[in-house]
């Protein structure tokens, strides 16, 4: 589904992303690790084609096609999408006509949003006093709208309180597999996902099949998700540093 | 002639080449006074193009869903209609030769050597809409008016004066155009309102003007205790130059007003929209907001509020957009204390578009240009949020059209 090929990023004149090698395979949900200012979200950003953020070298190839040069909304319109950490406020832009025009003006807002318990929110400015609950409940129900084919989650659980993880877990969970329990069906019908979290509490939720740490711009690391949790959650990520220096 | 008039004739001749404090000074006397109107009957059976001009501003030909209708074509008041006992619609003229006490209200608010233009309306007699609503009524639909501009290069001279009695309520609709082929011209508008005590009054204006068109408004409104005055502008085609600078005098306890503007100046247009509260009384509260665009013409938003009394809390809110590489914008608000226990704020900002906004509509699949039409949408939306629904329709398709440079 994505490839990244050798991905080098600059953001105002700094490389933030070196060499960058990292694959998502058709229904398959991979994780990404890494400390804060490892380049997790400048990935993710890069990936969807933010401006800012300069492909120096290396390509990403989606579904076999190199979009690196592509639009922004080019990249949505092929299925990708994003469900950001920070949104920006959208003063004055309602939730009910953004979700409507993500659908590409073919579903109900109304009955999207039912489906998510999110009703209240239509006729609000989209984020505009939203707490971080809401937030990521929100950019849900907007990707439920676009309906991609491939998923970026930036921290989907954080600001996050407990009751909310339970919600928007089994909301992503919903999205990607919608009832598919076999990892073999899932490769078949299921979408794509990476995810980036910080606490693993997301993949109490989501079957996740391949993780990667990225540190200081670099992927140190790649391997069993679960696995690489637990050596993290030990030894922290200066260890995962060291490790790839020995190699 | 008693001795009031005489002074206020002596002080209008005086200022009749005084220019006005700001825009553009307009040459009166290259504007010929207009000639007389041919009467409407109904407006319904208008020509199509004139019911168009009328929709776009808001007035409805067939007055559905209003109570009154006032047309006023160049100096000629040319149709009104009223079905609600609860109300008084009628010329200004007639109205001050019905009601005799009506003097104490004319030319109270606005005074008549404020600027030339005021002197020229004064000393023209100009007609215009005279409203009441009496005490305690509230009117179940809005009165409509709408002052049109039906010949070339003259100047329209109007006086109007609104008064809502104690504990009434009334909502108007003022559009203010030019008859089709009517490119140059210049409107003089004077406006006096009152709100009395406990009072309410729901003004939306709505200008569509033309390219060639200077329009000087000047609007005083008197809000008493308890009373309520909330105004909706809205400019959102060209037009030469809009100067006005609306000021609402909260006269009592309590008191309170909401103004919202939203303007796009197109490339040749100048708009200096302005809007002032002067709280008065304690306890009185003033929300001003504008939300402008420039496509390429020159922005002024100035605003400005006056506490003199204990107890007054008020906002204003400036918001600029910069659409193009041409346009200007300039906030300017004040804000003035004159006693302790006030509470003043003011929010402004001018620049362009937020990338990292549009690039999150485009996240979703929108592309660049409905990524900023619907930003450019929400952001004059948040000014008109008090508006007569059925108003919204034309405005919005505006403001797409604009966004889009259509």
């Amino acid at each position: 589904m994505l490839k990244i090929e050798n991905l080098t990023v600059e953001v105002a004149g700094k490389i933030l992303l070196r060499d960058i090698n990292l694959e998502v395979g058709k229904g398959h949900t991979n994780v990404l690790f890494g400390p804060n200012g490892a380049g997790k979200s400048a990935l993710m950003r890069t990936i969807m084609g933010f401006s800012g953020y300069k492909v120096v070298s290396g390509r990403i190839l989606f579904k076999g096609e190199d979009i690196t040069e592509l639009s922004v909304d080019e990249r949505a319109r092929k299925g990708i999408g994003i469900m950001m950490q920070r949104p920006p406020d959208m003063a004055g832009v309602r939730l009910r006509e953004l979700v409507r025009a993500a659908s590409g003006e073919k579903m109900d807002p109304e009955v999207l949003a039912r489906a998510l318990d999110m009703g209240r929110f239509l006729d609000r400015d989209v984020n505009v006093g939203f707490s971080g609950g809401e937030i990521k409940r929100s950019e849900l129900l907007q990707l439920a709208a676009q309906g991609p084919d491939f998923y970026l989650l930036d921290e989907p659980e954080s600001g996050v309180d407990l009751v909310s993880i339970e919600q928007v877990g089994t909301m992503i969970r919903g999205m990607l597999c919608a009832g598919i329990e076999c990892a073999g069906e899932r490769y078949e019908k299921g979408k794509s996902a990476l995810i980036i979290t910080h606490t693993g509490q997301v993949l109490d939720y989501v079957q996740a099949d391949k993780g990667y740490i990225l540190c200081n711009g670099m992927v140190m690391c790649s391997g069993n998700p679960l696995e690489l949790l637990s050596e993290i959650k030990k030894r922290g990520y200066e260890e995962c540093v060291r490790c790839k220096l020995k190699r | 002639m008693q001795t009031e008039e005489v002074n206020l004739k002596e002080l209008a001749e005086k200022a009749l080449r005084k220019s006005a404090q700001y825009g553009e000074d307009f040459e009166l006397e290259k504007f010929e006074v207009p000639k007389a109107a041919e009467p409407i009957k109904d407006l319904s059976k208008l020509d199509e193009e004139s019911r168009k001009t009328l929709l776009r501003v808001g007035v409805v030909p067939d007055e559905k869903g209003r109570v009154g209708s006032l047309v006023m074509m160049d100096n000629t008041i040319s149709h009104t209609s009223l079905r609600d006992e609860n109300l008084e619609l009628m010329s200004t003229q007639k109205a001050l030769e019905k009601h005799e006490w009506l003097k104490d209200y004319s030319w109270k608010l606005v005074p008549v050597d404020t600027d030339k233009y005021t002197a020229k309306s004064y000393l023209e007699n100009a007609d215009g809409y005279f409203v009441r609503a009496l005490p305690g009524k509230k009117a179940a639909f809005p009165i409509q008016t709408c002052l049109m501009l039906g010949s070339k290069k003259v100047s329209q001279t109007v006086h109007n004066i609104v008064i809502v009695e104690e504990g009434a309520e009334l909502d108007i609709i003022t559009g203010c155009t030019t008859k089709k082929g009517v490119e140059e011209g210049l409107h003089l508008g004077i406006s006096e309102m009152y709100v009395k005590k406990g009072a309410t009054l729901n003004f939306t204006m709505i200008h569509n003007w033309d390219k060639k068109i200077g329009v000087r408004p000047r609007t005083v409104i008197r809000v008493e205790e308890g009373g309520t005055f909330i105004s909706n502008y809205i400019c959102l085609k060209p037009v030469r130059s809009v100067q006005s600078y609306p000021t609402v005098r909260l006269e009592g306890k309590g008191a309170v007003t909401r103004l919202s503007t939203i303007a796009i100046a197109h490339t040749g247009s100048e708009l200096d929209l302005g809007s002032r509260a002067i709280f008065n009384a304690p306890g009185t509260r003033a929300e001003l907001i504008s939300r402008t665009i420039t496509t390429g013409g020159k922005i002024i938003a100035r605003g400005e509020m006056i506490g003199n009394a204990k107890g007054a809390k008020g906002h204003l809110e400036c918001r600029g957009l910069v659409l193009s590489e041409t346009g200007s914008q300039r906030a300017i608000p004040i804000l003035e204390a004159n006693v302790d226990d006030i509470e003043l704020t003011h929010e402004a900002a001018v620049g362009k578009i937020a990338r990292d906004q549009v690039e999150y509509l485009m996240a979703r699949g929108l592309s660049e240009d409905e990524a900023v039409g619907m930003i450019v949408r929400g952001f004059l939306d948040v000014g008109i949020r008090g508006i007569p629904e059925e108003l919204r329709g034309e405005i919005e398709d505006t403001i797409t059209k604009t966004a889009l440079g259509m």
